[in-house]
């Protein structure tokens, strides 16, 4: 019961005041612009409505992987190991050396200047373990999923090399990957518009 | 019909007053003038009157000569379709026409089976049937949902194409009513715990798209939409679940929904990092850059319409913002020089289009007009080459600089930002 107190408390802390990131009119308002409160007054504390999640249901489906590692799974990959798996799953999208295409290009390390045509792992992904979390989700295109673990790293050490940012001998896995540092880690910078008049 | 030349008036005048016309002439003329008098007696057009009409049926269709599409890529396997937004009246974007942008098609979902698992930094991990959601506490909001690459075809200055419709530049726009349970309500219901500043959001589709967005967000005005105009989301749309975030850019409102988890940092997917982050001149890239900023856009006259006519004609277009509501559209007949207040029809709605209209007499000469919005933070849709200034002329997405069509004298309307720069 302490719990389900403090995040209601939390719930209408955030909920109702003004947010910083954009304008807050619509959250739990008193309807003076027209717009109805997220939540009726008479709400009780918790309706009910859905079930648990037990470990088991979260872990079926929880598949996102942090820059810090956190979601990588066990298993390891090659260069060389990759390179098979590129070819046999990759290499009709991308090409036989990431270049080709007819998608998008991943291999390419000269400083990022024209979009689209280099705007690639070498030099514009800011995390590597992004490529992990991405193509376990999404790749290959017409046979997302297909790709064991061990293949999954084995081709991403092989994309990295290609694109210059491992050595031939690498071996990806749980706790190489995070480590990895990318050439374009640092470009990135959090939404600075400022809003009001400002044009940037 | 205001124009000098052309009105038989003036003809019959310039007639009599001509010396030496001979008399054959002269009676040519009288025919011409009886057969007019005959053509213009009055015609009524055909008359439905007198048949009995259609019976009722399941579903409507529209009718034969109203036969809007939205418009393909052809060049490539589409992953986008956009809104015949010169088609379209008032705000609502009808949702067969509403534009997709898909990262990995359409899934098929079967609604019985649809679950949405929120989890990560809650109190109580809980898996959402479509039936569950549905009891709780329902909204509806009318909101704009606009990809952040649209209009992107008319930024860089060696791309500036005459032949370019509102359809092809802006048709990532489309503006519904969104009916669903608000997702803090969710969240409360799952007790968010303290520490927690983001959540990922992830769909259903075969690319998993997934978005990272701010706890702040998701407890403001985030929805977990299952309506849209009156009836369940369209497939496209997100069937049976998606995530609304009014005024933010459309790839974060993730569709076909199945799995909120919340966190601490963000996830940095692939789509809040090697797309959808904006390059900046600076070398920097932006990103989370996920608010829509004022924007404004003449759907007429827009290429490739031909004005018939010198006169009257009103000029249309929409505005959004992304920060709030629009509170002012001014238009320009004169290429910029001069900009006048537009008409905004209300209701003026926060983060949902507006439809503005400016009443105008065209003289008949070569012109461009242009529309620019302003929002209630006070910021002013800029010209593209602020934005060229602020962004450089090299990035990508947020492009919501001012939009131009030119008027040539013979009427025919073309994209007219070339023109300008």
């Amino acid at each position: 019961m302490r719990r389900a107190v403090t995040a209601l408390g939390m719930t209408l802390l955030v909920g109702c005041g003004p947010s910083g990131v954009d304008q807050a009119r619509s959250a739990g308002g008193a309807g003076a612009d027209g717009v109805m409160a997220s939540l009726p007054s008479n709400a009780p504390d918790h309706f009910g409505f859905g079930a648990d999640a037990s470990e088991a249901r979260v872990a079926l489906w929880d598949i996102s992987v942090r820059p810090d590692g956190e979601g990588l799974p066990l298993g390891s990959g090659t260069v060389a190991e990759g390179r098979i798996v590129f070819l046999t799953h990759c290499v009709t999208c991308h090409g036989a050396t990431g270049v080709e295409g007819p998608n998008d290009r991943l291999v390419g390390t000269e400083e990022w200047d024209q979009w689209p045509a280099s705007s690639t792992v070498g030099n514009y992904w800011p995390y590597a373990t992004t490529m992990y979390d991405y193509i376990r989700r999404a790749m290959p295109q017409l046979t997302p999923g297909i790709l064991t673990s061990d293949q999954t790293y084995a081709v991403i050490a092989y994309v990295l090399n290609l694109n210059g940012i491992v050595p031939d001998d690498a071996v990806m896995n749980a706790t190489t990957l995070p480590a990895v540092v990318m050439p374009a880690r640092d470009r990135f910078v959090v939404d600075n518009r400022r809003g009001g008049a400002e044009v940037r | 019909m205001s124009s000098k030349d052309n009105s038989p008036i003036s003809r019959r005048a310039w007639l009599g007053a001509t010396s030496g016309v001979i008399a054959a002439g002269l009676l040519k003329t009288q025919a011409d003038a009886f057969k007019i008098e005959a053509q213009e007696a009055p015609v009524a057009p055909s008359d439905p009157t007198k048949v009995p009409g259609r019976l009722v049926s399941g579903v409507g269709q529209r009718a034969p000569g109203e036969q809007p599409q939205r418009l393909l890529r052809a060049e490539e396997l589409s992953s986008s379709s956009r809104s015949p937004l010169a088609e379209f009246c008032g705000t609502i974007t009808p949702s067969d026409l509403h534009f997709e942008r898909h990262h990995a098609g359409i899934p098929d979902i079967l609604v019985e089976e649809h679950e949405l698992l929120v989890h990560g930094m809650v109190d109580r991990p809980m898996v959402f049937k479509m039936a569950d959601l549905k009891r709780y506490p329902e909204v509806s909001r009318i909101h704009f949902v606009e990809c952040s690459g649209n209009g992107g075809g008319a930024y860089n200055p060696n791309g500036m194409r005459e032949e370019l419709s509102v359809q092809q530049l802006d048709g990532l726009l489309s503006n519904s009513e969104w009916t669903g349970v608000m997702l803090s309500t969710i969240l409360r219901e799952v007790g968010v715990q303290s520490g927690a500043s983001w959540l990922l959001a992830e769909g259903s589709d075969s690319a998993m798209m997934s978005r990272s967005v701010p706890l702040d967000k998701a407890m403001d005005d985030a929805m977990l939409a299952y309506g849209q105009n009156g009836e369940a989301i369209r497939p496209e749309q997100g069937y049976p679940l998606r995530l609304t975030l009014p005024g933010w850019e459309g790839n974060a409102q993730v569709k076909w929904l199945r799995r909120i988890e919340v966190t601490d940092r963000p996830t940095m997917t692939r789509d809040e990092t090697s797309k959808y982050t904006d390059p900046l001149k600076d070398g920097t890239s932006r990103q989370f850059s996920f608010v829509m900023d004022a924007k404004s856009v003449i759907t007429f006259p827009s290429y490739p319409y031909v004005l018939p006519d010198r006169g009257w004609w009103e000029i249309k277009g929409l505005a959004w913002t992304g920060r709030g509501k629009i509170t002012r559209v001014e238009v320009s007949t004169d290429g910029g020089s001069n900009w006048t207040d537009a008409e905004l029809q209300p209701p003026i709605l926060s983060k949902a289009t507006v439809r503005f209209r400016h009443l105008w007499e065209w003289d008949g000469d070569e012109t461009i007009i242009l529309s620019r919005a302003t929002d209630e933070t006070g910021y002013v849709q800029p010209t593209v080459q602020q934005l060229w200034e602020a962004r450089g002329e090299r990035t990508r997405y947020h492009q919501n600089h001012q939009r131009a069509w030119k008027i040539a004298a013979d009427g025919n309307v073309t994209f007219g930002l070339g023109d300008l720069i």
